[in-house]
Order: structure tokens, then sequence, then C-alpha cells
């Protein structure tokens, strides 16, 4: 086999803090990316707290309405384009390289460019929370024109997201380019793990998708400060037009973040049932279905704004068809775990619990679907459930999990089992607890991103807050596990780590080499 | 995993005992849709019930054969994994399967949405018009229009520090000061349209939400089955005062409706001749008051001073305390791209004068200014 | 997957992206506090950042010539930049789709139902009675706070001719890279030139364009849904077109310099497509913007 000598070991193993501002390295950007991704989970949390105890019960007792408005409109940008996307990328550098046998990223300059960019963007809006007015308060989803009321957070909101942008594609390109490019002689695509499979397909959708909420918010931009009139009916605009443009990203977007999940999922729940992915190529295919379908689905985010019924009724029909791809999937993980031998390690708990909750977002999807029901589930508390489920006990569950099956391969120790399993099991309950209930608020008539609400939705909602704290306390058991698993405590994890694990990312030690393959390995 | 979330759902039962025990002044919740007042909202709860329990069918199968994979194929109890990772037929059937039941969820969906997108032969056509915050109501071709605001008593007690408990306040953020008032068994067209930002019209038991969109209009309709009082509120995010736009609908019998109709009409007949008159300092500052209160203090403040960066403050505000025709030209025009919209086709003539008037004394601003409603007038041209 | 006999070139450890990033970071933070009004503080961050911008541009691709050009980069890694770019400009399409698609919604959609026919006619019915929908879109539903223009663009004048000029541009540096894979320098040389050039050129009649519509046909950002789909169109087309002709010169000095060779050559093909990709742009605006 062909040798592959390293440049970069030309220059040694990079010390000090050069080794993470200038890497090239997949590995330490990965880590990176995951630090940076958890860090932003905790901000983005914090806001989530302060939204919870503000609803604890009804009045206003800590913040203003429009400081709540900040705080449900931050929560949502930081979780999502701080927290769980860039996590994703983070474990996409970590592993697809392993995976798939392969030196390093294609591209590993432009790789650490597209992280050195986050941390700016995220400084410029976060930074508009301390300006006069406050940070942009007309939620994630920034329809004009309550946005263009924005104050002077304005521009730093559009301009943080450009960046946020450019980050993610040139994240997406590097992937498509390293599946596509740097793969170990052998392993051809019908073998490649299915986690770097669900990465792929993600890529394009980035790809596809970022661009476009780029364009919007430029619209945004200009219709501001420029003049344009491409929201504003009085210049022959539409207001509802952005929603089409947004949405046109948005509904992709939440699948960017769910994709990988299903892949992550798709590695765990294999090696603890220590039996094959059952139908590997079907699940192929339901990804790529979900990630075409995923882009003529986006009206089912208007259903309410008045569209003709002929649109009404195509995006309908269209989102409730996603059902049947991603049913794929899960009845696949189920036959996965039939028959198998299984056991209930950490990773695997995540990852069971991950399917569950998850086809529980995913029902709850499927009504809101369905357009003359959505007309009364639209903008409440039954969407807010909806979405966490899908997002935090799918997206987060699945990033956890992932983060356990894998920190001892990246530390070369075990994380310590029990206070995993503790962690979980208090998460798992309490995330229940948090967002189940809102289901009902939902149905009974509580509209979502309101900062006081009417007293008959008080029980509720106590029970929610209280479900968040604890959910939200518990993430400090997971922060402390990682911690001290980075520090070196624990048990030497072996280069297998799990006894059903396969594939070549567990042939290499624990933790693995600084250049991952310096010699292709050979796929059989 | 199905053992771990019954016991969530144990856990979470028992604090929902325990929470709705402990405060027995509030036994109003509910955790499910309601099935409404019109034919609309009953096929909406109908189709809300068929698919929460084709969901609940399929969460039993296959969570129930996830459950039994881990009690019997654990590997503590000594399962060896077999290795098969394939079977078509299984494949086919559980994508067909799946697709028959969306099939079964798409037939009625599609019934329903057609009936409520048929807006022709209206009884009545009332125009919703939403507005940073507060709702309009205009009965088209009977010259009968009014906002409905936010019960000032909710919105007091709302505030941080207020030291009045919600739940003292009847219908807490679901009252207004002048209801939607609507006969019942005819069939009534609502046109929703906006001045500033989207809002959303959401009253529950007519079973739907509508957005209200400025510059255009979207439609809907209902027939109101039975007369009562029926609560909603705006669902779209609309800035500070989101959560501070109710919507109370009075439905009623039809000679009641129309007794009230006519009342109505007495009463805009009477305002408009006493726009004609001069008006004084003091009844254009009462006015004022009034008028500020109601619209102008959710921004700017009932003192005057704004939110920094948000809303400026008139205490002081060079416009309301230069020239009239700033003034008059700002109130009445707004400031387009601002969340300073135009009054002027909002408010009457003696209500601009009466706000103008009294922002030009009240506070710090000592100006003397007088504005009559014949100066808006002019204004107007 | 062949990985062909040499090896994956990993670079060592590099300053650029930083610099980069905190070079795009001040330039965002300069335009920011312009729209703020904040000039001074915005004009220095901006000015700031272009230049650090800039100056990590020369320095990044400084580096990656030199290596190129002491042969560190196998096949393998010429497919990476091959695959890298390919995408990246699929990514410049779908920014271009996000217009193109509000300027169909308006012209299918929004402005007919503000002039009273499709679904939602009833619009103009209750809030524009006196708005009479056409396009190019020169009387507006209400046009208090807008610059009202006098006439729509035309196709057939400057467009015209900037169709042919962009088309013929992209067919000399097709030329040119005959030349190139051929060694035949002069033609390679010729035909980069004649590129460039015939890119200014359209940049000049553009100029020219807009000067027109701005002074003479009163037409600007502000003129409604039209003036705002037309500038915002043709002015991101334009800046491609002024940045694929800055990457063209550059090119153009490699060649003049002795670069590349018939077989290695990837920084003329990017290029290259980049300059396809712009004039496939233009057809799309031809058609939808000035022609239909
Ligand atoms: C990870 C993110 C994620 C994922 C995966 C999904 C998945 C789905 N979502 Fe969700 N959604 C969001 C994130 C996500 N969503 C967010 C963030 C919002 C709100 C945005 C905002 O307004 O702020 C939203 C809002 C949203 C709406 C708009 C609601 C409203 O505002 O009124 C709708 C409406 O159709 C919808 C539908 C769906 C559907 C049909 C799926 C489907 O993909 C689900 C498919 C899965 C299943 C159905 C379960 C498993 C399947 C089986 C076990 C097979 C058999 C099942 C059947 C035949 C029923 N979503
Ligand atoms: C991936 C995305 C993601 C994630 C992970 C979360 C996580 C959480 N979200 Fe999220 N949320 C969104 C995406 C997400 N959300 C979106 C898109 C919206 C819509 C916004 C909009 O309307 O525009 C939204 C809106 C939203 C609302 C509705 C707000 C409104 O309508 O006004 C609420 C209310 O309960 C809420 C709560 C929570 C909670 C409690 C968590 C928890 O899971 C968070 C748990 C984490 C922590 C708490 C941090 C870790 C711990 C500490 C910091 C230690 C200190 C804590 C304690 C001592 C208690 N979210
Ligand atoms: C939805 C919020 C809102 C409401 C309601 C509102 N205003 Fe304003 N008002 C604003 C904003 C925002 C501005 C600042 C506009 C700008 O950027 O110049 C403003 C500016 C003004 C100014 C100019 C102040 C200055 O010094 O620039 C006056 C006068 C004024 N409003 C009067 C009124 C009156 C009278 C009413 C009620 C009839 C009213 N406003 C209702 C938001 C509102
Ligand atoms: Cu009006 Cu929310
Ligand atoms: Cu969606």
């Amino acid at each position: 086999m062909a040798e592959i000598a390293l440049h970069g070991t030309e220059h040694g193993h990079p010390s000090g803090i050069t080794r993470w501002l200038f890497s090239t390295n997949h590995k330490d950007i990965g880590t990176l990316y995951l630090l940076f991704s958890l860090t932003m989970f905790f901000v983005g949390g914090t806001f989530a707290m302060v939204i919870r105890a503000e609803l604890f019960k009804p009045g206003l007792q800590f913040v203003d309405a429009l400081t709540f408005n900040q705080m449900t409109t931050m929560h949502a940008l930081v979780m999502i384009f701080g927290a769980v996307m860039p996590a994703f990328v983070g474990l996409a550098n970590w592993m697809i390289p392993l995976m798939i046998g392969a030196p390093d990223m294609a591209l590993p300059r432009l790789n650490n460019w597209s992280f050195w960019i986050l941390p700016f963007a995220f400084t410029l809006l976060l930074s508009t929370l301390f300006m006069p007015g406050g940070g942009p308060a007309g939620g994630w989803t920034m329809y004009p024109p309550l946005f263009l009321q924005t104050g002077m957070a304005f521009p730093f909101v559009i301009f943080a997201i450009h960046l946020m942008g450019i980050s993610s594609v040139m994240g997406a390109i590097n992937v498509i380019t390293t599946v596509f490019n740097m793969r170990a002689p052998g392993m051809v695509f019908r073998k490649l793990p299915m986690f770097v499979w669900t990465w792929l397909i993600t890529a394009f959708l980035l790809i596809a998708a970022m661009p476009v909420l780029a364009g919007a918010v430029t619209m945004l931009l200009t219709d501001k400060y420029f003049g344009t009139s491409f929201f504003n009916a009085a210049g022959g605009g539409d207001p509802v037009m952005f929603q089409h443009v947004f949405w046109f990203f948005g509904h992709p977007e939440v699948y960017i973040m769910i994709l990988p999940a299903f892949g992550i999922v798709s590695q765990i729940v294999p090696t603890f049932a220590r039996k094959p992915l059952f139908g590997y190529t079907s699940m192929i295919y339901a990804v790529g279905a979900i990630a075409i379908l995923s882009f003529i689905v986006w009206g089912h985010h208007m259903f309410t704004v008045g569209m003709p019924l002929a649109g009404e009724l195509f995006f309908m029909y269209s989102t409730i068809l996603i059902a049947v791809p991603t049913g794929v999937k899960v009845f696949n993980w189920v036959a996965t775990m039939w028959r198998g031998s299984l056991t209930f390690e950490t990773p695997m708990l995540w990852a069971l619990s991950f399917i569950v909750l998850f086809s529980i977002g995913g029902f709850s999807g499927l009504m809101l679907g369905l357009a003359p029901v959505d007309f009364q589930y639209q903008d409440t508390y039954f969407v807010v459930a909806h979405f966490h489920y899908v997002l935090v006990t799918g997206a987060v569950f699945a990033i956890v999990g992932g983060i356990h099956y894998w920190l001892p391969k990246w530390t070369g120790r075990m994380y310590d089992e029990r206070l995993g399993k503790l962690h979980f099991w208090l998460s798992v309950i309490s995330v229940n607890l948090l967002f189940f209930p809102q289901h009902f608020l939902g149905l009974a008539g509580m509209p979502r991103r309101v900062a006081d609400y009417a007293v008959q939705y008080t029980e509720w909602n106590m029970m929610s807050s209280i479900g968040g704290f604890i959910f939200g306390a518990s993430q400090l058991l997971f922060l402390y596990n990682v911690i001290r698993t980075i520090r070196g405590s624990g048990a030497k994890a072996s280069d297998q780590v799990w006894e059903g694990a396969h594939g070549l990312e567990w042939t290499l030690p624990s933790p693995p080499p600084y250049h991952s393959f310096t010699t292709a390995p050979e796929v059989k | 995993m199905t053992g771990k979330s019954s016991r969530g759902f144990c856990l979470f039962s028992v604090a929902a005992a325990s929470v709705a025990g402990s405060a027995p002044a509030v036994a109003d919740y509910a955790f499910n849709l309601p099935s409404g007042v019109t034919p609309i909202s009953h096929e909406a709860y109908r189709l809300h019930m068929l698919a929460f329990w084709i969901c609940v069918g399929i969460a039993v199968v296959v969570f129930g054969a996830m459950l039994w994979a881990i009690v019997h194929h654990r590997k503590s109890r000594g399962a060896v994994p077999a290795q098969f990772h394939e079977n078509t037929r299984l494949e086919i059937v559980w994508t067909v399967i799946p697709f028959l039941v969306l099939v079964v969820l798409a037939v009625p969906a599609t019934r329903a949405l057609m009936a409520m997108d048929d807006t022709k032969d209206a009884d009545l056509t009332i125009k919703v018009t939403g507005q940073q915050w507060r709702w309009r109501y205009d009965y088209l071709n009977e010259g009968v229009g009014f906002f409905s605001n936010v019960d000032p008593k909710s919105v007091d007690a709302s505030k941080r520090g207020s030291g009045i408990d919600p739940a003292s306040v009847d219908n807490y953020l679901r009252e207004v000061d002048q209801p939607l008032v609507l006969p019942v068994g005819k069939k009534i067209r609502f046109l929703f349209t906006a001045t500033d930002v989207i809002h959303a019209w959401w009253v529950p038991a007519l079973g739907y939400q509508v957005d209200a969109n400025p510059g255009f209009i979207s439609e809907s309709w209902a027939r109101i089955e039975q007369p009562g009082t029926y609560r909603g509120q705006c669902s779209e995010l609309c800035g500070v005062g989101h959560a501070y736009m109710p919507i109370v609908l009075v439905a009623m019998n039809e000679p009641e409706f129309d007794a009230w109709l006519a009342q109505q009409k007495a009463l805009q007949a009477k305002a408009a001749t006493a726009a004609e008159r001069m008006w004084t300092k003091d009844e254009l500052y009462a006015k004022g008051q009034e008028v500020y209160g109601r619209i102008c203090a959710a921004c700017h403040q009932p003192n005057g001073q704004g939110i920094p960066g948000v809303f400026p403050a008139l205490n002081g505000s060079p416009i309301a305390t230069g020239p009239i025709a700033g003034h008059l030209n700002r109130v009445m025009n707004g400031k387009p791209g601002t969340a300073m919209q135009a009054f002027a086709t909002q408010l009457s003539d003696v209500e601009i004068a009466g706000v103008i008037t009294y922002e030009r004394n009240t506070w710090g601003n000592k100006t003397g200014d007088v504005v009559q409603p014949a100066q808006v007038k002019q204004a107007r041209k | 997957m062949d990985h062909g006999e040499s090896t994956y070139f990993v670079p060592a450890p590099s300053h650029w992206p930083l610099i980069g990033s905190i070079g795009l970071f001040a330039l965002m933070l300069g335009f920011a506090l312009l729209l703020d009004d904040q000039t001074l503080a915005g004009g220095y961050a901006a000015g700031i950042g272009l230049l650090v911008f800039v100056g990590m541009l020369f320095g990044w691709f400084g580096t990656v010539i030199r290596e190129s050009r002491s042969g560190r980069y196998n096949d393998q890694v010429d497919a990476s930049f091959r695959w890298g770019m390919g995408w990246f400009i699929f990514s410049e399409v779908m920014f271009f789709a996000a217009f193109f698609g509000a300027l169909f919604y308006a012209r299918h959609f929004a402005v007919p139902w503000l002039g009273g026919s499709g679904d939602k006619a009833i619009s103009h019915d209750i809030l524009w009675p006196h708005f009479v929908a056409a396009w190019p879109l020169l009387q507006l539903p209400d046009p208090a706070n807008f610059t009202v223009a006098k006439e729509a663009m035309e196709a057939f004048g400057l467009p015209a001719v900037n169709t042919l000029i962009l088309l013929s541009s992209g067919a000399t540096v097709t030329w040119a890279h005959w030349g190139l894979k051929r060694d035949r320098r002069r033609q390679l040389i010729i035909g980069l030139a004649a590129t460039v050039a015939l890119g200014i050129l359209f940049l000049t009649l553009q100029a020219h364009e807009y000067w027109d519509a701005y002074t003479l046909k009163n037409l600007r950002l502000s003129s409604g849904i039209y003036g705002s789909t037309f500038f915002m169109l043709t002015g991101f087309h334009g800046a491609h077109v002024t940045i694929g002709a800055i990457m063209l010169s550059v090119i153009l000095a490699r060649s003049a310099l002795g670069h590349f060779t018939p077989t290695h050559h990837f920084a003329f093909e990017a290029v290259s497509w980049y300059w396809h990709f712009v004039d496939v742009v233009w057809l799309g605006l031809f058609i939808f913007v000035y022609l239909l």
C-alpha cells in the first residue's frame, strides 16, 4: 500500500496555543468544534432557564416582555447555530477521517477557517444583548416586518448569520470532498458507515440551504437600510415572501439537525445489539428520500398565512409523506435490536431513548402536518413540544450518546459509567417533565413566544419549568463526567472499546495517533 | 426504553396531581383541543383525535417490539445475536402500511381543507385588522367599526413587581374593553389584515387561526352554533405586546345582535357630529389622555419615557415640543420602517387632536398648545 | 480509490484562517456600525477588516501557489480542490436562487394579487383599489415612500450587447484553455487578456446602464419591487463579475510568469468554471429580468 508521509509530521506535533489557533488537524479542529458547541449549549440553556423561570407562573417576575422575546430569539439562534450544528461538524471532523481511513480532512486549512469564523460570528450575535434596545426580539424566524423594527442589533444579527452560513457551507464542502476523495482503498460507497452516509447527505442539504438563508437575510437588510420593498406590499412585495424563502432554508435545516443524529444512532445500536445494522441499503435510500422531500415541504410552517388551497394541499401531502422514510429508519433500528444480544451501556441508553422520544416528536410533527388541524396547533406550545422532542430528545440526545460512545476512543479513557447512567436517567425523566406538558398547554390554547399567560395554564407551566431546571442542572453532571475523562481519570480504554464495535475507527489505538492513517488501511 | 418513559409518566402524573391539588383556586386547566362551536372546529377536533389514536397505535406496536427485544434479547439473559440484516418483504410491508395509514389521514384532511376554503355566500363580512397591540373590527357594509384593547387590569397585574395576583383578575389577559359581537347561525366571513406587522387571529372555539398580513387580506369563515363568550388571543409574535392582544368574541341570537348593531350605529353617528365643533383645552386633554393610555402608552409608556433604544421618550421629545405641524405629521403619517405607524387612518380627528394636545401639555412638556379637530381635518388633505 | 504513488499533502499549521476570520469579523463589525450610523468607528473597522482580509487572500493563496509549484500536490489533492470549487459554485447558485425566487414570487403571486387577480385578489379590492398591476412594476400600490421610476429597463439595448460580451468572454476563456492544454502560451495569454478585457467592458457598460437607470429613468433600489429585484440581481451578478475579473487577472499574471503546465493548472480551471457560472447566471438574468 502506498505510504502516506504526512507533511504535517515534518513539523512535529504542534503544541501550545498555536496548536489550536492554527490547527490543520481534523482531531484538534473537531475538539474545538465540540468545546465551542458545549459552551454554546450552556449559553443557550441559560437563556432557556430564564424563559422557564419567567413562565413558572403568570405575571412577569424576572424580566420584561422585551427581554423575554430576546431570550426566546437568542435561545433558538444559539442552540441551533451554536450548539447543535457545530456539535455535528465536530463529530464529523473527528470521526469521518477515522471511519473512512483517511489521513485527515481533504481541505485542512479551510477546515480551520470554518471553525474560527464561528466564535467571531457569535461574538457579533451575543454582543447585541448589551446594546441599547437589546438583542433581536423577533423570534429566530426573523419574520418581517416585525424583525425590521429591531434597533441597533439588526445589522449585527444579519452579519452574524452571514458568517455562520459561510462557516457551515465551507464545513459542508469539506465533508463532501473528504468523503468523495479521501476514502481508503476498498472503502466503496456501499461500505461507508451510516454516520458518514448521513453526513454526506447532510452536507448537500447544507450547501443547498444555507446560501438561501443568506439571501433571505440580505433582503431583510436591504429592506431596512436601502429602501427595497421585497417584504413590503406598498412597493409590490409581500411579507409572506420572506417566509417562503426562509422556510425553503428552514425545513432542510431541521433535517440538517437530525440526519447526522440518525447516523449516530445507526452506529450505536448495532454495536450494543452485537448485530449488523438491519436494512443498510434501505437506510441510505430513506435518508436520501428525506433529504429530497425536505425541499418541497416548507409550506407546512405557513399553513395559516392564507395560502391558496392548492398550496395547502401540496404541502400537506408532501409533509406527511416524510413519515414513510422516517418510519423505515425507526423500524430498521428496532429490527437491528431484534434477536440481538443487547447490553445497556450509557451510549445505548441514549440511543434507545432517542428512538422512542424522537418518534414521539415525529408523531406530533405528523399531526402538525395535517393542515386543517395545524390551524389550531400553529404557533402554540404544541409546536414547541414537537420541536423540542425532535431537537432535544432527538438531536441533542444523539449527540450526547455519540459523545459517550466515542469519548473513550478520543481520550483513551473510559468515562464514569455510573455517573453516565445517573445523568441519563435524570435527563430522560426530567426532559419529559419539561416538554410533555407543553403538548397540553398548546392544545389548551397557550400561544408560544408569550412572556405572560392566562392563569389556566399555570399548572402545566410549573411542571414544565421544574422539569427544565432539573434537566438543566443534570447537564452539569455531563460536563463533569466529560471533563474528568479528558483529564485522564477513568480506566484505560482498549482499542476496540466496545465489544460489539466494528469499523476502521476501532482498529486504531485509543486515543488515535495525531495523524490517523499514515498508511491507508485495507478495507475488505 | 418504554420502561423508562412510562416511569417518566408516572412521576409526571404524580407531579400533576400534587401541583393541581395545591392550587385549588385555578382548577380550570385543560389538556386537549376543544371541540369548539363551529362545523369547522368539530372537523379539526375529529381529525386531531384520529391522528392522535393512529399515532398511539403505531407507538404501541413499535415501542412494544422494542420493549420485547429489550426484555428478551438481552445479553444478560444469554441471548446470542442472530446475524440477519435484511428482509426485503418486511421492508416493503413497513413502507406500504404507513403509506396507507397516511392516505387514511389525508382523505378527511383534504375534505376539511376544501370546506374551509369556501367563503362564498356569507351573511356578514367582518374585517379584522391587527395592529401593535390591539384588534380592530369593521362590520363591512354596516358602517360600524371599533378597536378592541386588552383590559388594563390585566396589564397592571402583569407588570413586574405589581403586587397584584394575576389569579385575582377575572379572565386575566383574556379580557378586552370592547368584544367582537356576532350573530349565531349565520355564515360570517372574516377578512384579515394588519397595519404594521404580522398578527394572527385565533379563537380556538372557531377551530382555526389566520395570519393577518400587512398589505394583504386572508379570508376564512365561521358559522357559530351556540351563543356564548369565546376567548382567544393573537398567536403570531408581534413584538413586546404580543401577550397582550386578547380576542373576545360574543355570539348572540339574531334579534339581540340586530339591536346591538343599531345601538352601535347610533353611537358612532353621535361621535361624528361631536367632531365638528370647537373643543376646549380640558376636553381635548381628557380625550387625549384616554387615547394615549389606550393606544400610545403600550410603546411610549404611561410616563412618556419610552423604552431607551426601542421606543423614544415623548417627554421632552423635540417633535412633541417642537412645531405642531411636525408633531401632527409624525402621529398621522408615522415613520415608515419603524413601529411608529400612521395613525391618520385609525383615529378620528378628535382623537388625534386630543392626543397631540395631551402630549404637548403633560409630563414635562408644557407648551400650552391646543390642537383642534378642525386642524387635523385640515392636515388630512 | 486510487491514491496514486505519491502522498496526500496535509499542510502544516497555518495562521491564515485565523487572520481571515479576524478580517471578516472586523469587516462585518465595521459594516454593522456604519449601518448604525457609527461612521467613524465603522469606517475604521471596515477599512482595517478589508485590509486584513485582502492581506489574508494574498498570504493564503501565495502559500498555496508556492506549495503547488514545489510539486507537493498530487492528483488526489488536485481532485479535492476540484470537488471543493465545484460545490462552492453550487452554493453560489443557491444564493442567486434566493433572489430569483423572490423575483418569481413577486411577479407571479404578490403583484397580481395586489392588482386584483388570482387567489388573493380580495387584497386589491379592499386595500389597494387604485393599484393597477403591470410588470415591470412602475406604478406602486402606495408610492408615498418610494422613488417612482419613469421607465423600465430595456432588453435590446445595452443588456443584449452585454449578453454577447459575456458569451464571447466565455468563448475566449475556453480558447485560452485550449491554448494551455496544447502548451501554446501566446494563445493562453491572449485568450485570458481578452476575457479580462471583455469582463471590464461588461462592467463599464453595466455601470453606464446603472447611471442611466438612476438619472434618466429614476429607477432605484427604492423604486418598489421591480427596482429591488432588478438591482439586487444585477448588482450581485456584477459583484461576481468583478471578483471573476480580478481572479482572471491573477491567473493572467501567473500565466505570464510561466505558471501552469498543460496537465497541471487547476487554478486556471477553477477560475474559468467560476467565469462560466457567472455567464450562466447572466443568461438567467437576461431572460427573466430583462426579456420576459
Ligand atoms: C430536528 C428537527 C425536526 C424534525 C426531525 C422534524 C420533523 C418533522 N416535523 Fe417539525 N419542526 C421543527 C423541527 C423538526 N421537525 C422545528 C424546529 C419546528 C418549528 C420551527 C419554528 O416555527 O420555530 C417544526 C415545526 C413543524 C411544523 C410547523 C408547525 C407550525 O408551526 O404550525 C410542522 C407541520 O407540518 C412540522 C412537521 C414535521 C414532520 C411531519 C416531521 C417528520 O419528519 C417526522 C417524521 C417522523 C415520524 C412520523 C415518527 C416515526 C415514524 C414511524 C414510527 C412510522 C410510522 C408513522 C406514521 C405512518 C404516522 N414541524
Ligand atoms: C437545538 C435546539 C434547542 C435546544 C437544545 C433547546 C433546549 C431547550 N429549550 Fe428551546 N427552543 C428552540 C430550540 C432548542 N431548545 C427553538 C428553535 C425555539 C423557538 C424559538 C422561537 O420561538 O423563535 C425554542 C423555544 C423554547 C421555548 C419557547 C419560548 C417561547 O415560545 O417564548 C421554551 C420554553 O420552555 C424552550 C425551552 C427549552 C429548554 C428548557 C431547553 C433545555 O433543553 C435546555 C437545557 C440546557 C441547559 C439548561 C444548559 C445547561 C445547564 C446550565 C447552564 C447550568 C445551570 C442551570 C441550572 C442551575 C438550572 N425553548
Ligand atoms: C407600536 C409602537 C408605537 C405606538 C403604539 C405608538 N408609537 Fe409613537 N413612536 C414609536 C416609535 C418606534 C417611534 C420612533 C420612530 C423613529 O425611529 O423616529 C415613535 C415616535 C413617535 C413620535 C416622535 C418622537 C421623537 O421625538 O422622535 C411621536 C410624537 C409619537 N411617536 C407619538 C405617538 C402617538 C401620539 C401615539 C398614539 C396615538 C404613538 N406614538 C403610538 C412607536 C409607537
Ligand atoms: Cu399581535 Cu401577536
Ligand atoms: Cu418543517
